[in-house]
């Protein structure tokens, strides 16, 4: 028999999809689940709606802590709100789970409801390893199982008589030797290559790094998930394209204008020299504030993408977080080209709230 | 009585083991002069814990997509082994509480020990005097009286008007239940009888009656009359503090609709006393599970398990205060004093730190003391009464402060008087600005004015804005919010459709200032 509570937990993923009362979903936030992974806390994503009060602005009011530190040193957590419930209020235990990559993976491609990746067909390399799995009657002393062996001669002993307990000797002959003998597999490998892509030119803030930053964790967890070996290369740009490494890439502030053409020049070159398509499946991520700077560099990309691109990687895609300077003119570009095109996955993530809608945007096909 | 467990999918009973452990631990609490009513067990699965969780602990609420919301996440951190709800109780008679199925017979014991502090907490303390120990019936009441509406109405709609009314819930008086606010009619009368403008008027012979009453005199007396009157036909006369009470009895709404914000109200003030003692709920009721726990229950074999989650329980997270652990460190710390004596005139006096260290007269009062305060404080007294320096210094207790620059809470202060005056401003406010009703014939145009008392706390003013909105509807006309944002005096207005704010000395703004001002 259901519960009473089933009604209210339909009627609020309802809401969530946006079926009813479109006007709450404005008020969405992404949850607070937090698990551990390793040294850091993640969050996992559970949609939550606020309803709005008269309360103080964040970090308004400080708190009260208990522990260790000096004045001026970091507190954790945040401060006590004062609210809650004493007595009815559960008691609740914090588990503090520690949650594996792995699960966290899981745990968001079932919340978001993404479809497991097909790797790209004839494009896994097969590797061979041997494996000893069992035991045959010849082989090169060398691989000789000792314990098997003794057995069977323990066995025909005590078969023909010969066995005496007051004496325990075991003499193995020939016909009792045991070896060891192994199969060689060939295990599919399925690799990946991530390219993130990043305008850094003066429109892009700190908000818009730390989204950035945000997506790009899931969306390596869940590639991560999905193949053997991921590989991930990041490439700054503004008017002109460089590599970095991963630290930099989410750390460079830079000015200056923005030509993207040049960063799929680069991620292009990269492709060439170490990833050749038909051995890899590659994952081109862009991330921009849409500005670009002049329309004929808008049309070299576009064909860039065409020719080059969607032929060869499993999909493209691009996201756009809005900035206050940004015109957000690339989306419109891209969208007005490609309309239909599966290879190609658009997103625009207005705010830190959107990141799991937008997530599911580009991860959603399963491509 | 007839037993409220109808909503369960069969009433399973408490196993025998249960039973027995259940009328030993009783018997144990009541011998330590615990005072409960009738406590009744319900076993229950991780399911049904949770759906009962986020019901607030009652089986039956009126629909709503929240407790939906609250179930998922708590049944989400169940799944993922991130959290898990170990007791819960529930401030009726008979008091209702809940074991989950699969604790071990440890836990169960804790809990039901837990359960007798609560419940000896909901009985006896003064700020639950008020409750209504029958809201389990009316709860279920709430819920069809809600489904009722929603019948009639169609779900959106009467769902709408219970978001608005949720946004609001907070507006109310805590201390209502314990006091009269209003003066009676009869009071008033006699109040407007003796500032009658006659009376000032002395009596006297007619030849000396312009030296006894000077004409000037009478005109400001009577001058004084007339602003008095002025004053007290404002409505209301002076601020009310319960914001959902007034829009209730003043407010424009149609009957299911003031009947919705009724359901509202009573839940809210129902709920109330139990975020007024917080830490001193879940602190004696930690008392009193260590104390029957460890001196009379545990057997050898349980006593890790035992310590793990007592541990757990009373854990300090870095620089946040757990209730439990507060609580029942400052009902020993009392117990401690009382015991030694070291209260009174004479412990205050004295200023040897040595003399003071070895304190103790042995007067033996301790647990007298801690069953006095929990009959008659909350947890503003609580801490304002008992929080002490040496309790502060050994708890290693501080402030916090927000750095801008850093992006994240930085240790403040580990002064005696800054860390009691930040416990009480959370602990006073508890997250809730103190907005009153001050006008509701704003503008003579019947809209209402709202003022909050600006603390050094600015709102946040994108939820202002909406909650402003939503009681512009309920009152059925526009309504205003005076407030201080950056150090300005700020008003915020909202129609019901449109959204302005009026910020004292911003350039452009000083017409429109003093139209409201006139």
């Amino acid at each position: 028999m259901p519960l009473n509570i089933d009604n209210d937990v339909h009627r609020f993923r309802t809401i969530v999809k946006g079926r009813v009362r479109k006007d709450l979903r404005r008020f969405m936030q992404s949850g607070e689940l937090l698990g551990r992974q390793g040294d850091r806390i993640v969050s996992i994503p559970l949609p939550r709606i606020g309803i709005p009060r008269f309360r103080y602005g964040d970090n308004e009011q400080g708190g009260v802590g208990q522990g260790d530190g000096q004045p001026g040193d970091a507190a954790d957590g945040q401060p006590g709100d004062g609210q809650g419930q004493a007595g009815e209020q559960p008691g609740q235990h914090v588990l503090e789970a520690e949650v594996t990559l792995e699960e966290l993976a899981e745990i968001m491609g079932e919340e978001l409801a993404l479809p497991r990746i097909e790797p790209k067909g004839h494009k896994h390399i097969s590797s061979e390893r041997d494996k000893y799995t069992g035991i045959s009657r010849v082989g090169p002393e060398g691989l000789r199982h000792t314990r098997r062996t003794f057995r069977e001669a323990l066995k025909r002993q005590i078969a023909s008589g010969t066995w005496d307990a007051g004496r325990p000797r075991i003499v193995p002959v020939r016909e009792d030797k045991r070896y060891r003998s192994w199969k060689t597999k060939s295990e599919p490998q399925s690799s990946a290559v991530i390219l993130y892509m990043m305008d850094v030119s003066g429109s892009m803030g700190r908000e818009q790094k730390e989204i950035v930053r945000l997506e790009a964790f899931w969306i390596d967890t869940w590639l991560q998930h999905n193949y053997d070996n991921v590989q991930a290369r990041f490439i700054i740009h503004d008017a002109k394209a460089r590599e970095v490494d991963r630290d930099t890439f989410f750390r460079t502030k830079e000015s200056g204008g923005t030509l993207i053409s040049s960063a799929y020049e680069l991620a292009w070159r990269i492709i060439e020299a170490d990833y050749p398509p038909d051995e890899w499946n590659i994952y081109p991520f862009h991330f921009s504030d849409g500005d670009n700077w002049s329309k004929a560099d808008t049309k070299k990309c576009l064909t860039m993408l065409q020719e080059r691109f969607l032929p060869a990687c499993n999909q493209f895609s691009y996201a756009q977080v809005d900035s206050d300077y940004g015109s957000g003119q690339f989306y419109e570009d891209l969208s007005g080209s490609f309309s239909g095109d599966e290879r190609l996955a658009l997103s625009r993530v207005p705010d830190r709230d959107h990141i799991m809608d937008s997530i599911k945007e580009l991860l959603g096909t399963g491509r | 009585m007839a037993h409220e467990s109808y909503f369960f999918r069969a009433r399973r009973g408490l196993p025998r083991e249960l039973q027995e452990a259940q009328t030993w631990i009783e018997g144990i609490a009541s011998g330590y002069g615990l005072q409960f009513c009738e406590t009744v067990f319900e076993m229950c699965d991780w399911q049904e814990i949770n759906m009962l969780a986020s019901y607030g602990g009652f089986p039956t609420r009126y629909p709503h997509w929240r407790w939906g919301m609250d179930y998922l996440q708590m049944d989400k951190s169940y799944e993922y082994g991130l959290q898990k709800i170990y007791e819960m109780v529930i401030n009726t008679q008979p008091a209702y509480a809940y074991l989950l199925d699969n604790n071990t017979m440890m836990d169960q014991k804790l809990v039901m020990a837990h359960v007798y502090g609560h419940v000896d907490f909901f009985t006896n303390n003064a700020w639950f005097a008020h409750t209504d120990r029958k809201m389990l019936d009316r709860m279920a009441n709430h819920a069809t009286r809600v489904r009722r509406h929603m019948d009639a109405e169609g779900q959106d709609v009467v769902e709408t008007f219970i978001d608005m009314c949720l946004s609001i819930e907070n507006l109310i008086d805590p201390h209502l239940p314990h006091i009269r606010r209003e003066r009676s009619e009869s009071e008033r009368e006699k109040e407007a009888a003796r500032r009658a403008p006659g009376y000032a008027r002395m009596p006297a012979r007619h030849y000396m009656d312009k030296y006894i009453n000077p004409p000037e005199f009478l005109e400001e007396q009577r001058q004084r009359h007339q602003d008095r009157m002025a004053a007290q036909a404002r409505f209301p006369d002076s601020p009310v503090r319960d914001v959902l009470g007034f829009l209730l009895e003043h407010g424009r709404m149609r009957p299911w609709q003031r009947d919705v914000l009724s359901i509202i109200r009573s839940e809210a003030y129902y709920f109330a006393p139990q975020g007024q003692t917080k830490i001193m709920n879940e602190g004696w009721a930690s008392y009193w599970h260590t104390t029957m726990m460890t001196r009379d229950i545990l057997t050898d074999a349980e006593v890790i398990d035992y310590c793990d989650h007592h541990s757990g329980t009373v854990a300090m997270q870095p620089g946040r205060l757990n209730p439990y652990k507060v609580g029942i460190e400052l009902f020993r710390h009392i117990e401690d004093r009382w015991d030694k004596g070291r209260f009174g005139k004479d412990w205050m006096d004295c200023d040897d730190v040595a003399v003071k260290r070895d304190w103790d007269t042995g007067a033996g009062l301790g647990r007298d003391k801690i069953f006095e305060v929990r009959r008659t404080h909350n947890d503003v007294t609580f801490i304002d009464e008992f929080l002490t320096e040496d309790f502060v210094r050994e708890q290693g207790l501080f402030t916090t402060t927000w750095d801008k620059k850093a992006g994240h809470y930085v240790v403040d202060s580990r002064e005696f008087g800054a860390v009691k005056q930040q416990m009480l401003t959370m602990l006073a406010s508890r997250g809730n600005p103190p907005i009153t009703v001050t006008d509701a014939n704003h503008g003579n145009r019947g809209e209402l004015e709202l003022t909050h008392a600006h603390e050094g706390m600015d709102l946040q003013l994108d939820w202002a804005e909406l909650t402003l909105g939503n009681i512009a509807r309920i009152w059925g006309r526009a309504a205003h919010l005076v407030t201080t944002v950056d150090g300005r005096r700020t008003v915020l207005h909202h129609d019901g459709a449109s959204f302005t704010v009026d910020k004292e000395g911003k350039p452009g703004a000083g017409e429109k200032q003093q139209k409201e001002a006139s």
